[in-house]
C-alpha cells in the first residue's frame, strides 16, 4: 500500500488507481461528466482537474495515477472557479429543454449544474440544430443534447465492439453519430442500448412508448396481459429510493395491477419454458448427435443482431428457441387465449424489459407472429415503468405484495436467474442434467459460470462425459470465444466448448440498457445477487419441475421440439449486412 | 596570458580543415617580425561561430575576424598585432546575427543528392555514433548540448530519448514530426525540402539511442515536394547502406516510412499525430500515459520535431559542449524562426538563442516596411502572443518569451505595424484555433467558440466592458482545463494583446472607433477640411466614385458609397483624412 494526502487527509491505495479513484476512498467526489466507471478515461469534460503540489498545471484526476507522498487539492476556491466556468461552458452548448427532457431530475449535467448553484448563464447560447434520429423506434438520439463526453463511442466500439457510432465534424460541431452521417437504423447498431445507460444527459434516450401503452389500456375493448422480464424485479427499486439490489417482484405485480393490465404474468415462467427447449436442444446436439456444436444461446436480441451481422457463419450454432419475452407473447395468444376464450386480436401483450433491443426483438422475424399476431405488441423498459408508475400516483414502496396470475406467472429458480451473466447456462444444465440422467442434481449451483469476469469457462460432468461451456457477456468479450470456435472447427482440433452463453450488455440483463441509470460493476453485483437469492428461495428450482410448465406441456405442446412447440416457439436467422445501404 | 602579450586564436568553422595552413601563416608571419615570443597562436575546437570560414580572434582584445584567407594573414599580423588597430573588412557584420546550424546546408547543397549531403560532414555524425556503439554516450552527448525541443514545447531531447531507451521492449518507434500548421509557418518545410538528409541522419541517430527499429516521418501532404525529397533521400539512404538492415555493417537494422497529414492543425499534437498514424481520428489523448512509454501502437515512442531532428548529427560529430556554447546558459542552440509580415526582410532566419528581438526585426529584417511605426511583433503562432515595442530588448529563449505570456513555438515571427489592429489580430488567430480545435474537450471546443464570439462583438461594436471579463474568466478555463495544448494557449493571442493593448480594446467598446482601420464596422474616412488642400487626388483615386465635389469647393466622402478601402487615406499627402 502507498500513502498519499487528498485535501490534506492522509490515504492508503494500492498502485495504478488514479486519483479520482484514490480521492472516493476518503469521501471526496470529484465532479466528472465524461468518467464513467466501465470506461477508460477520455479527459473530454475538463471537470475532473485538481492541484498536485510541485505541479503548476491543473491535472485531470480521471487519468493521473496517484503515486506515493503526492500531494492532492481537489477543492481550492480557484479550481472551483475554474471547474464552474466550464461547466457554464458546457451550460452555453446544451438546450435548455431540462422540463420536457427524458432525464430531467436523473440529469449529470443538470445536478452538477444545481450543485453549482448557477443561476444565470454568463454565455451565449451556442445550440446547434441538428435533427433528432428516431430511425431505430428503439433508440432515439437527440445529438443538440449532446456534451461531447464521448462515453456512448467508448461503450459502443470499446465494450460492445460493435462500432456503430463514432464522432463526425470537428471542433464546435462535433457530433456523435454513425459513421458516414448515416441513421442509426442502417448502421451496425445492435439495439443494446448501452450508449443510453452510459450516456450523462438526455441525447440518448430509449424510445419511449408510455403513451401508446397508456392508450391500450384505457380502451375498453382491449385485454392487457403484461409481462416482467427477469432483471426487472431487482433494479425497479432504484427508481423509487430502495437500495441496491432489492427484490420487488410482487410489489410490481401489484403496480402493473394498478395501472389496469388484466393479467400478469412473469417472463421468468417463459424462460423456464425456454430452458425445456433449449436443454433439449442441447441434448439433441450432444447426445444424439442432430445439429452442430457448440450450442449458442440466443435469450439476448442485441447478441442476435450482433450474430446476424457479424458472425453470420455461425448461424447453425444459434439455438432456435425463441427469447422467454418471445415465447410468453406467443403463449398468450395462443395457449391462453383458447384456453380462456379470449380473441386473440384484442389482446395486447405488453412486456416489461430491462433492454431496448428487446423493442426491436418483437418484429424482427415473421416467427414473431407465429400465433398469427405479432406474439409481443410493446416493450416498456424498467425506466418506463417507473415513470408510468409514478405518472399513475402509485406509491409504490407502500403497495401491498400481490401473486402473478396462474398458469404463466409462476416460475422456478432457474427462470428468475436469466437475468444474470451465466443463468441461463446454469437454468439449462440444470435440466439437461436430468433430461440426460433422468435425476435431478444434488446441488443445482453452478458457481463456475456465475460472476463478472467477461469470459467464464469450465466444464461440467454429465454421465461421467465433460460438457465444455463457456459463458460470455458485453459484445466485446465474444470474439475471444467464437474465434476459438472457428479456429477449432478451421483446423478439424477438438471443440473447445460444446454449450455457450452469450449475454449483450455487461453483466447481462441486470446491466441492461434499459435498466435504472448509474450501473457500474457494483450496483451489477448487488442486483445479481438478489436475483441468486431469488433462486435460493424459490422452492422448485429447475425448469423442468415446474407445475404449470408440466401442465403446458401435457396440455397443450405435447413435448419439447414437438411439432406444435416448434412452430410456436423457435425461430430461424439470416445473415444481415452491417450497413443497410 | 602567462610570458605572452597576445593570443591568436583559430577554428575553421567550416566543413573540411585549413586550420593547419592558417597557423604555419600565422607562426611565420609572426616570426618573420619576431615576435613569436610575444604572441601565442592556438588552434581551439570551438569558437562560438558557424560557417564563417576562418575565424581568428585576438586576446585580450577580444577583437574577432571572419572568412579570412591565406591573403589576408599578413594583414591582421601588421594592422591587429603591431599597430594595436583593428582590420575593419574582416570584422564579422555586427548585423550579420545569424548562425546557420540547422538550416547549414539549406540552398547550399543539391537536396536531391546524398553525395552533396556527404561531402558536407553527412552522415559523419552517424558514423561516429555507429563507431563508438555506446547508447549512453549518444544520450549523455544530447544532455551536455543542452538541446530542448524546437516544436514549441522546450522539453530536454536527452530525457525524451532517455525515457524511451529506459522502456524494456523489443518495438520501439521514432517518429519525425513535419505537421507544420502555423499560419505563417515553413521552417519544417524548408528543411525537409532544403536537406532531408539531416533530418534523417538525427532520426538513425535517434532509433540507435533509443533502440527503434522503425520510424516514421509524419508530413503534411500539403508540402508535395518536401514529400516527394524524404521520398527520395530514404531510397538513397538505403542504397548507401544507411538505412535498412545492418547499417553500415553494424548488427543495427532500422528503416523508415512517411506517413502524410491530412492538415489538421492539432495533429501536431503528440498523441492527435500518433492516433493520426494508427488510421484513427486525429484527436489527442489524456497524458500520461505519455507517448515515451505509452506511444505508437502502445509502445515507447519518441516524437521529435523537424528541426530538433537536423541538429542531432552536428551535435553529435562535434560534440554536445560545442553545441551548448552557442546560445545562452538555459537555453543552447540556434532557433529557426519564419520572420514575416510588416518587416523589410522577410526571411527565413536563424539565430542562436538569447538575441534580442530588436537584433532580429532591425538588424536582420531590415526594420518595418515603409517605415511606419512598428506596434508589436507576434510569435509562436496561434499559440503564442503578441509583445509590445516596449519589450524588444527581450532575449529570445524559451523562458524569456513565455514571461511575456507569449511561447517561442515552432518559430512563427510576424511584424506588426500601426496599421494592424490588435482585436483583429487576436480574433484572426483564435479563429485559427477554433476552425483547428478538434472539438473533444469542452474547455477548448465551447471556450474557444465563446472567445470568437465575445471578440467578434467588439470588433462589431456590440461589446461592454463585461466581454473584457469574460475573456478573461474562459481564457483561464481553456489555459487550466484543457486537454491539449491546443487549447491551453489559444487564449495567448487574446490575453497578451488585452494585457499590452488594452486601450486599443476600449476604444473598440467604448467609443466604437478601431484606428488601424481594420475593423470595418467601428470606423468611417473623412476629409478633414481645415487640412485639405483641395488637391483632389483622393476624388480622382477612389475606385467607387464615393467622393463628391470639386477643387473649387472641396470634397466629402458620400458614406453610402464608401467601401472603405482606404485608398484614400493612403494617397493623401496632407493627412487631410482621418479614419
Amino acid at each position: 500500500m502507498l500513502k498519499a494526502f487528498i485535501n490534506n487527509i492522509e490515504v492508503e491505495f494500492e498502485k495504478g488507481l488514479t486519483i479520482l479513484e484514490v480521492a472516493e476512498q476518503v469521501q471526496v467526489k470529484i465532479p466528472t461528466l465524461c468518467k464513467h466507471k466501465d470506461l477508460a478515461p477520455s479527459g473530454a469534460c475538463g471537470l475532473c482537474i485538481v492541484k498536485v503540489e510541485g505541479s503548476n498545471k491543473m491535472l485531470r484526476s480521471c487519468c493521473t495515477e496517484m503515486t506515493e507522498g503526492m500531494k492532492v487539492n481537489t477543492h481550492d476556491p480557484e479550481l472551483v472557479e475554474v471547474r464552474r466556468t466550464v461547466l457554464e461552458l458546457i451550460l452555453s452548448n446544451h438546450p435548455n429543454d431540462c422540463l420536457t427532457c427524458g432525464r430531467n431530475n436523473d440529469c449529470e449535467l443538470q445536478s452538477l449544474v444545481a450543485d453549482f448553484a448557477i443561476r444565470e448563464e454568463s454565455f451565449n447560447k451556442i445550440v446547434r440544430e441538428v435533427p433528432k434520429d428516431l430511425s431505430t423506434g428503439t433508440i432515439d438520439v437527440d445529438p443538440a443534447k449532446c456534451i461531447g463526453c464521448g462515453r456512448c463511442i467508448e461503450v459502443c466500439q470499446q465494450i460492445q465492439n460493435v462500432w456503430a457510432l463514432s464522432f463526425l465534424d470537428r471542433g464546435i460541431n462535433i457530433r456523435m453519430a454513425p459513421a458516414g452521417d448515416i441513421q442509426l437504423a442502417d448502421s451496425p447498431c445492435v439495439r443494446c442500448g448501452q450508449c443510453s445507460a452510459h450516456c450523462p444527459t438526455g441525447a440518448i434516450f430509449e424510445h419511449d412508448q408510455t403513451r401508446q401503452v397508456w392508450e391500450e389500456l384505457q380502451d375498453p375493448d382491449k385485454f392487457c396481459l403484461v409481462q416482467i422480464a427477469p432483471s426487472v424485479r431487482v433494479a425497479i427499486g432504484e427508481g423509487f429510493g430502495f437500495p441496491v439490489g432489492t427484490n420487488l417482484t410482487k410489489k410490481i405485480y401489484a403496480a402493473l395491477r394498478r395501472l389496469g393490465f388484466q393479467v400478469v404474468f412473469d417472463t421468468n415462467f417463459s424462460a423456464d419454458v425456454t430452458i425445456m427447449e433449449e436443454a433439449t436442444e442441447f441434448v439433441q446436439r450432444f447426445v444424439h448427435k442432430k445439429g452442430a456444436l457448440p450450442l449458442i444461446t440466443t435469450c439476448c436480441p442485441s447478441w442476435v443482431d450482433f450474430m446476424e451481422k457479424f458472425h453470420a457463419d455461425m448461424i447453425e450454432h444459434f439455438s432456435s428457441t425463441k427469447s422467454p419475452q418471445e415465447i410468453m407473447g406467443t403463449l398468450c395468444k395462443t395457449y391462453y387465449a383458447e384456453k380462456n376464450k379470449i380473441d386473440p386480436g384484442k389482446m395486447k401483450v405488453i412486456s416489461i424489459m430491462p433492454c431496448t433491443a428487446k423493442k426491436y426483438e418483437i418484429s424482427r422475424a415473421e416467427e414473431m407472429f407465429a400465433s398469427g399476431y405479432q406474439g409481443t405488441d410493446y416493450v416498456l423498459t424498467t425506466r418506463e415503468l417507473i415513470r408510468m408508475i409514478k405518472q399513475a400516483g402509485i406509491d409504490f414502496s407502500s403497495l401491498e405484495d400481490e401473486e402473478p396470475d396462474h398458469l404463466m406467472g409462476d416460475y422456478s429458480g432457474a427462470g428468475t436467474i436469466f437475468g444474470t451473466t451465466g443463468g441461463v447456462m446454469e437454468a439449462a444444465l440444470r435440466t439437461a442434467y436430468y433430461f440426460v440422467t433422468g435425476e435431478n442434481l444434488k446441488k443445482v449451483e453452478f458457481k463456475n459460470v456465475r460472476g463478472l469476469e467477461g469470459i467464464k469457462e469450465t466444464s461440467v460432468m454429465i454421465n461421467n462425459i465433460e460438457i465444455k461451456i463457456a459463458v460470455a457477456h458485453g459484445l466485446g468479450n465474444v470474439g475471444e470465444v467464437l474465434n476459438k470456435i472457428k479456429q477449432a472447427k478451421k483446423n478439424g482440433d477438438p471443440l473447445p466448448y460444446h454449450f455457450v452463453e452469450v449475454m449483450a450488455c455487461p453483466g447481462g440483463c441486470i446491466g441492461g440498457g434499459g435498466q435504472p441509470y448509474g450501473v457500474t460493476n457494483e450496483v451489477r453485483r448487488l442486483r445479481t445477487e438478489a436475483l441468486y437469492d431469488d433462486d435460493q428461495k424459490c422452492e422448485v428450482r429447475c425448469s423442468h419441475d415446474n407445475p404449470f410448465v408440466k401442465k403446458l406441456y401435457k396440455e397443450y405442446l405435447d413435448a419439447p421440439l414437438s411439432e406444435k412447440a416448434h412452430h410456436l416457439l423457435h425461430t430461424k436467422y439470416v445473415p444481415r449486412p452491417e450497413y443497410k445501404k | 596570458m602567462g610570458k605572452y602579450k597576445k593570443i591568436i586564436m583559430i577554428k575553421d568553422t567550416n566543413t573540411g580543415n585549413r586550420t593547419s595552413r592558417i597557423y604555419d601563416l600565422f607562426l611565420n608571419s609572426l616570426r618573420e617580425r619576431g615576435l613569436e615570443d610575444d604572441v601565442q597562436v592556438v588552434r581551439v575546437a570551438d569558437i562560438n561561430f558557424y560557417n564563417k570560414g576562418v575565424v581568428a580572434r585576438i586576446l585580450p582584445d577580444n577583437i574577432t575576424y571572419v572568412k579570412i584567407e591565406e591573403s589576408d594573414i599578413d594583414r591582421i599580423v601588421r594592422i591587429s598585432i603591431v599597430k594595436d588597430d583593428t582590420v575593419k573588412d574582416l570584422l564579422v557584420d555586427p548585423k550579420d546575427k545569424q548562425m546557420r546550424i540547422v538550416l547549414r546546408n539549406c540552398g547550399i547543397i543539391d537536396p536531391e543528392s546524398i553525395d552533396d549531403y556527404l561531402k558536407f560532414d553527412g552522415y559523419k555524425g552517424l558514423k561516429k555514433v555507429l563507431e563508438e556503439n555506446n547508447r549512453d554516450k549518444v544520450i549523455e552527448e544530447l544532455k551536455i548540448s543542452g538541446l530542448c525541443g524546437r516544436g514549441g514545447g522546450g522539453f530536454p531531447t536527452w530525457m525524451k530519448w532517455n525515457f524511451a531507451k529506459s522502456q524494456q521492449t523489443d518495438t520501439k518507434f521514432i517518429i519525425c514530426n513535419g505537421d507544420e500548421g502555423d499560419p505563417g509557418a515553413y521552417m519544417d518545410r524548408s528543411v525537409l525540402e532544403g536537406d532531408p538528409h539531416s533530418v534523417i541522419e538525427g532520426m538513425i541517430i535517434a532509433a540507435f539511442a533509443i533502440g527503434a527499429k522503425k520510424g516514421y516521418l509524419y508530413i503534411r501532404a500539403e508540402y508535395p515536394l518536401a514529400i516527394s525529397r524524404v521520398e527520395m533521400a530514404i531510397e538513397q539512404a538505403h542504397q548507401k547502406g544507411l538505412l535498412g538492415k545492418n547499417i553500415l555493417g553494424t548488427d543495427f537494422s532500422f528503416d523508415l516510412g512517411i506517413r502524410l497529414g491530412a492538415g489538421a492543425f492539432v495533429c501536431g499534437e503528440e498523441t492527435a499525430l500518433i492516433a493520426s498514424i494508427e488510421g484513427k481520428r486525429g484527436c489527442p489523448s489524456p497524458r500520461p500515459p505519455y507517448p515515451t512509454i505509452n506511444g505508437l501502437w502502445g509502445k515507447p515512442t519518441v516524437i521529435n520535431n523537424v528541426e530538433t531532428l537536423a541538429n542531432i548529427a552536428q551535435i553529435l560529430l562535434n560534440g554536445g559542449k560545442r553545441f551548448s556554447n552557442i546560445g545562452t546558459e538555459k537555453c543552447a542552440g540556434t532557433k529557426v524562426f519564419a520572420l514575416t509580415g510588416k518587416v523589410k526582410n522577410s526571411s527565413l532566419i536563424e539565430i542562436p538563442m538569447g538575441i534580442t528581438l530588436k537584433e532580429i526585426i532591425y538588424d536582420i529584417g531590415g526594420g518595418v516596411l515603409n517605415n511606419k511605426k512598428i506596434k508589436a511583433v507576434q510569435t509562436g503562432g496561434p499559440s503564442g502572443g503578441v509583445i509590445p515595442e516596449e519589450f524588444f530588448d527581450t532575449c529570445i529563449d524559451y523562458e524569456g518569451l513565455q514571461k511575456l505570456g507569449s511561447i517561442m513555438g515552432s518559430g512563427g515571427m510576424i511584424v506588426m505595424d500601426e496599421d494592424d489592429c490588435m482585436v483583429d489580430i487576436a480574433k484572426f488567430y483564435l479563429k485559427f484555433c477554433v476552425d483547428e480545435s478538434c472539438g473533444k474537450c469542452a474547455p477548448c471546443r465551447i471556450g474557444g467558440k465563446q472567445m470568437l464570439d465575445l471578440l467578434t462583438d467588439i470588433s462589431e461594436g456590440r461589446a461592454s466592458c463585461d466581454h473584457v471579463d469574460q475573456l478573461k474568466r474562459i481564457s483561464k478555463a481553456m489555459q487550466k482545463a484543457s486537454l491539449c495544448g491546443l487549447g491551453q494557449t489559444a487564449s495567448n493571442p487574446v490575453l497578451t494583446t488585452l494585457k499590452y493593448f488594452e486601450e486599443e480594446y476600449k476604444e473598440h467598446i467604448v467609443d466604437r472607433r478601431c484606428k488601424s482601420g481594420k475593423c470595418e464596422l467601428l470606423f468611417i474616412y473623412e476629409i478633414i477640411e481645415d487640412k485639405c488642400k483641395h488637391c483632389g487626388l483622393c476624388q480622382k483615386k477612389c475606385p467607387v466614385d464615393a467622393i463628391d465635389g470639386d477643387r473649387d469647393n472641396g470634397f466629402m466622402i458620400n458614406q453610402e458609397k464608401c467601401v472603405k478601402c482606404g485608398q484614400c487615406f493612403d494617397v493623401c499627402k496632407f493627412e487631410a483624412i482621418s479614419r
